[in-house]
């Protein structure tokens, strides 16, 4: 019994072991085939600037597909969001504080509107935000009239393309390195609390190291170059917050269940519904989040900004180890899935990749993902 | 020479001997009743029969006219002259009745299904047996009864030597009864020999030539009818002693914990049709209330009722410590004390990829953890009480439920209730499909938790268990109480009277 407890567990720990390494073989490769450009801090810096849109969405997106649900609606969304916030600085001036407000209340209405649909009527997710696709991407275009709106406002350009002091950025080392102390500290007297036996505070320390040393070198790129960028800063606090929802909060643990067996979870007394309903207002808030940094990172809203996005975001969830059946995925992965995904990206632009192929390559290597996944899980 | 001769077929499940050494003859034009009690083989020997149970899992022989049959699966059982119709309708309910009865074996030409001819052989079918369907209808505009005879038209079409029909006339009206009664009748006529499975003895009398009882996987005797009385045959059925795995309970019993009045449910399928008629009933406080009745008597559809989670129409009018509750959902019915160990553990009891410890809190995870932020350790705590009680043998709470036995993860499905803290415990088929040891362990601690004072209402399958651990025993049978009896009176013959309808 011990043995198949510890294989199961060290599976998963694995798995994201053989992300990791298989996200330094992209990057080394990369880093060879430009010459030197690929692990540069500038090319990082504008990696992870890449990357925090899909990223963002995903955290929210792994939590709706966790449920054993689905939203192809988000990239829609995140354009008709973004055109509410452009029309909302621009055509009617109302600053802004409130246009980021609107941006991201528009998201949670739509989330909340098709989170009804799906819970309530039953009529399946991957039809209502199949519907949403469609619909709000209409609706960007009749808002914008076709055309793409500039703004001209610096400090909502900031939310895309500015950076965060330096000496901020050591100060958000610091404090993550202690809290990642703390929960060390934690993890090893909780196993002596438990009674499972005594407190391994030099293994947890050990295991402590990578995690503190990924922060520092972190930060220490970003500052190499001008300091962390905003839409960094944010992916970093919502995959914070998606991280101790899903791991910390009965919600979370709610959203697990209702994927894992939804008839379970509600002779369990959960409230499927309800639940269900909740994520996808939080996906819809995040997707509004990641509209806002989107249309200030390219200074305007678009008839086509976002087209794709959900699928971007799905892959990265199911590359990072999400089951589209529900009940299994986390947000590391996820974020991580983003990573793997924006590297390919920016890898093949550095080197002049043709788009066509790019596309080839990303569809290519996001089927291979998972069918080497599910031949690893059909062996253990 | 017999039609069909089974000879001494042994078949084994891990850990159960489900059927062991049965033999069954059957004569052409016979019709032969096949009776037993939930669980004593019947199904099972007729799987063995169709091929479902394919030659190799099971040992003896099969002889259909006087040569050995080797069946690798239903086709071929098929081939040789025997349909079955089983208790789940294995029709497609978007396809029409012609398209249903022709399925895989379409009179077509270069794979161009010919239409007419299909529906002009259905129609001929459906004329030949009496049955007013229209051909071009979809099977799931059909009410169940007509299904379920669409379902027997389908097998004749196979021009079948061997009608096997297990509980056909479960969802049937009576009208539907009759006309089915009279085509089997016409069949007979023809020289097809039927083994008819039924827990209703009224029917079994009113048609067979023969009766053969099983009990425990055992042939117990196959009789002529007319040398058979239903008691006699109830005798035969339940004709076993309630072994002493039970230990004698001495509850204190205390107030009325739960009462439920007028309790009435209507099917999923059929939006009319009543599978629990205004079933009232209470349990007091450490008492144990047994609900004896045979499959489809409404037990498990009794309790989802009560508890909230009925999917279809319900209504009735429940009391908890005297004060009248609406428990309209799951939560709130766990939230007034009632827990509910749901039968099939997989299905319903747990999320199999999950840990011990995520499942045994999930009912209960509010009022261990608190309303927003979970506690792994309030929950390793919480957890480690009925780990060690319900002695789940696991090394670790982190191990995976899906690894576990059978015997285990009921226990875990049991954890998980006693951690909502209830009054009053369901338990649904507690110890189905799990290994003689872990069941004496429930059996005990069911036992122990009446003590403790904890009202509990009990449904089972298996007469001996409901007999051995209750206090008080209801019967249902077709969704009505039809006896009820304290534990002293409370015999075996007369709770399986009553379950098949003859009190």
């Amino acid at each position: 019994m011990s043995e198949k407890k510890e294989s199961i567990v060290s599976t998963s720990a694995l798995r994201a072991y053989i992300m990791l390494g298989v996200l330094g073989l992209i990057w080394v490769y990369f880093h060879w085939a430009t010459g030197s450009i690929f692990l540069t801090p500038t090319n990082l810096s504008n990696l992870a600037t890449q990357m925090s849109v899909t990223a963002i969405i995903a955290v929210g997106m792994l939590m709706v597909i966790v449920s054993g649900n689905i939203d192809l609606s988000v990239g829609s969304v995140l354009g008709f969001a973004g055109g509410i916030a452009a029309l909302s600085m621009t055509t009617y001036e109302l600053g802004l504080v409130p246009s980021i407000i609107f941006a991201i209340i528009v998201g949670v209405l739509i989330g909340v509107f098709q989170g009804a649909l799906t819970a309530y009527l039953n009529i399946p997710a991957f039809i209502v935000t199949l519907g949403g696709l469609l619909a709000w991407r209409g609706a960007v275009k009749w808002l914008l009239g076709g055309y793409t709106v500039p703004i001209a406002d610096d400090t909502f350009k900031a939310i895309g393309n500015n950076y965060v002091e330096p000496l901020v950025g050591w100060v958000i080392a610091g404090v993550a390195v202690l809290s990642v102390l703390f929960m060390a500290y934690r993890n090893a007297k909780s196993v002596k609390d438990y009674g499972l036996g005594e407190a391994n505070y030099s293994g947890e320390l050990l295991k402590a190291i990578i995690p503190i040393v990924g922060v520092i070198a972190f930060i220490w790129v970003m500052n190499a170059y001008r300091g962390i960028p905003v839409p960094v800063m944010i992916l970093l606090a919502v995959a914070l917050f998606g991280a101790f929802l899903t791991n910390s909060t009965t919600f979370g643990r709610y959203l697990y269940a209702i994927g894992g067996n939804a008839d379970a979870a509600r002779l369990s007394g959960i409230d499927n519904k309800r639940n269900v309903l909740k994520v996808y207002a939080l996906l819809g808030a995040l997707t509004g989040i990641a509209a806002l940094i989107f249309t200030g990172r390219v200074g305007s809203a678009a008839p086509d900004a976002g087209v794709l996005k959900e699928l971007d975001a799905i892959a990265a969830c199911v590359i990072g180890g999400a089951s589209l059946m529900g009940g299994r995925g986390t947000v590391f992965g996820a974020c991580l899935g983003a990573l793997i995904m924006a590297s390919l990206d920016n890898g093949m632009s550095l080197l002049n990749v043709r788009d066509f192929m790019q596309d080839i390559i990303k569809g290519s290597i996001l089927v291979a993902a998972v069918g080497l996944d599910m031949m690893g899980r059909r062996r253990t | 020479m017999p039609l069909l001769e089974m000879k001494n077929i042994v078949k084994e499940f891990p850990g159960v001997r489900a059927l062991d050494g049965v033999s069954f003859t059957l004569d052409s034009g016979e019709f032969h009743s096949l009776v037993g009690e939930n669980g004593a083989g019947k199904s099972t020997l007729m799987k063995v029969l169709s091929g479902v149970y394919p030659h190799g899992t099971y040992e003896g022989d099969i002889l259909i006219d006087d040569q050995v049959r080797q069946f690798r699966g239903i086709r071929d059982s098929e081939n040789a002259g025997v349909a079955i119709i089983f208790q789940e309708l294995s029709l497609v309910k978007e396809l029409t009745v012609g398209e249903n009865i022709f399925l895989g074996k379409e009179p077509s030409k270069l794979g161009v299904i010919n239409w007419s001819e299909l529906y002009h052989r259905t129609s001929k079918l459906l004329q030949d047996l009496n049955l007013d369907i229209d051909p071009r209808v979809p099977v799931g505009n059909l009410g169940i009864g007509q299904q379920q005879l669409v379902e027997i038209a389908k097998a004749l079409s196979k021009e079948a030597k061997i009608l096997v029909l297990d509980e056909p006339t479960a969802a049937l009206t009576e009208s539907e009864v009759e006309i089915l009664f009279n085509i089997l009748k016409k069949l007979k006529s023809r020289g097809v020999g039927m083994v008819y499975i039924s827990h209703k003895l009224n029917e079994v009398f009113e048609m067979s030539d023969r009766i053969t009882v099983l009990r425990d996987g055992k042939t117990v005797g196959t009789h002529n009818a007319s040398d058979l009385t239903k008691d006699k045959v109830i005798e035969l059925m339940v004709g076993r002693e309630v072994g002493n795995i039970f230990p004698e309970p001495d509850h204190e019993l205390g107030d009325v914990v739960l009462e439920v009045k007028g309790l009435t449910a209507f099917s999923i399928d059929v939006a009319s049709k009543r599978v629990v008629d205004n079933v009232s009933f209470h349990v007091r406080k450490g008492e144990v209330l047994g609900i004896a009745g045979l499959m489809g008597a409404g037990r498990s559809e009794l309790l989802m009722s009560i508890f909230g989670a009925w999917p279809g129409r319900f209504s009735r009018e429940i009391y908890v410590n005297g004060k009248q509750v609406s428990l309209d959902s799951p939560a709130s019915a766990i939230g007034h004390g009632i827990g509910f160990v749901t039968e099939d553990r997989k299905r319903f009891g747990l999320i199999l990829e999950q840990t011990i410890l995520d499942n045994m809190t999930l009912a209960g995870l509010k009022r261990i953890s608190g309303k927003f932020l979970t506690n792994r350790t309030k929950e390793t705590m919480a957890a480690s009480g009925p780990m060690q009680s319900l002695r789940v043998k696991a090394n670790s709470p982190l191990t995976v439920t899906g690894t576990l036995s059978g015997g285990n993860q009921q226990k875990v499905v049991l954890g998980k209730w006693l951690l909502t803290n209830p009054k009053v415990l369901f338990l649904d088929e507690p110890t189905r499909g799990i290994d003689v040891g872990a069941k004496q362990e429930i059996y005990a601690e069911i036992n122990k938790l009446a003590k403790t004072g904890l009202a509990i209402v009990l449904v089972s399958s298996e007469l001996p268990e409901v007999l051995g651990l209750s206090d008080r025993v209801m019967v249902l049978h077709e969704g009505r109480v039809t006896g009820e009896f304290v534990r002293k009176e409370a015999t075996p013959e007369k709770v399986m009277a009553a379950a098949t309808g003859n009190h």
